[in-house]
């Protein structure tokens, strides 16, 4: 499955995609990048007059190319990707610096196991110069996707 | 190893994983994992793997499946030790 159909089988909608590309994906990893439009709905409560991306928005971002996107790419060869979509199960992120809008991060994710429709992947995020932004551990089950 | 023993051994592997400690403290072979001990299906992944690496099996899907409480788990690490036994 190439970079541009795991993309268009993402399950989310604009309002909530955070994956702009998707650089590279393989058996053992996902890489990929997002720019925070400074216009996103959340900028203008978090926080009063001073806008950061929330971290639980980062855990999100970290997932969606980390661990969404790898975990397509790991089932390419199942007819699942219709019926069947990763739920997040767990995740432990230290965060190391704020995100303001307008920002573009990078995401790498390590695959650590993908066993029993459960995928375990290291993921850190980093900005354009390469400090490290968050990392951590994130865990998704392969689930029934709702109302299907 | 014994069922005794293979059922200390859950229990010890089984403790990071549930909060229900009077559930924990009585485990028997009448355990539930998600009704007694109260374990999500990812952790129960999580525990399948820590019990391969203990007993030093594989356990494969049908397997998994069935491991829902502590007797089928113990019959099925019981069988996997014998077959790596023998």
């Amino acid at each position: 499955m190439s970079p541009q159909e795991i993309l268009k089988n993402l399950p989310y909608g604009q309002a909530f995609l955070f994956v702009d590309e998707l650089l590279q994906v393989n058996e053992f990893g996902a890489k990929g990048t997002y720019t925070f439009d400074e216009n996103l709905a959340f900028y203008s409560a978090h926080f009063k007059d001073e806008p950061i991306t929330p971290a639980v928005i980062l855990t999100e971002t970290m997932a969606q190319i980390g661990l969404v996107c790898l975990g397509l790419y790991l089932t390419k060869e199942e007819p699942i990707n219709k019926t069947k979509t990763l739920a997040m199960s767990s995740s432990s992120i230290d965060f190391l610096r704020p995100v303001y809008p307008g920002e573009k991060v990078w995401v790498t994710s390590e695959k650590i196991y993908f066993r029993f429709n459960k995928l375990s992947c290291r993921v850190k995020m980093e900005s354009a110069a390469g400090e490290m932004i968050c990392k951590g551990t994130i865990s998704g089950m392969l689930i029934a996707k709702p109302h299907e | 190893m014994n069922k005794e023993e293979i059922i200390s051994e859950l229990k010890t592997i089984i403790q990071p994983y549930s909060e229900e400690a009077l559930a924990l403290e009585s485990i028997d072979e009448n355990t539930d994992f998600i009704k007694d001990l109260k374990v999500n299906s990812a952790n129960l992944v999580d525990i399948v793997l820590d019990i391969e690496e203990r007993f030093k099996i594989e356990i494969d899907n049908d397997s998994m499946a069935k491991m829902l409480n502590i007797k089928s788990t113990v019959e099925i690490i019981e069988n996997k030790l014998q077959v790596n036994g023998g």
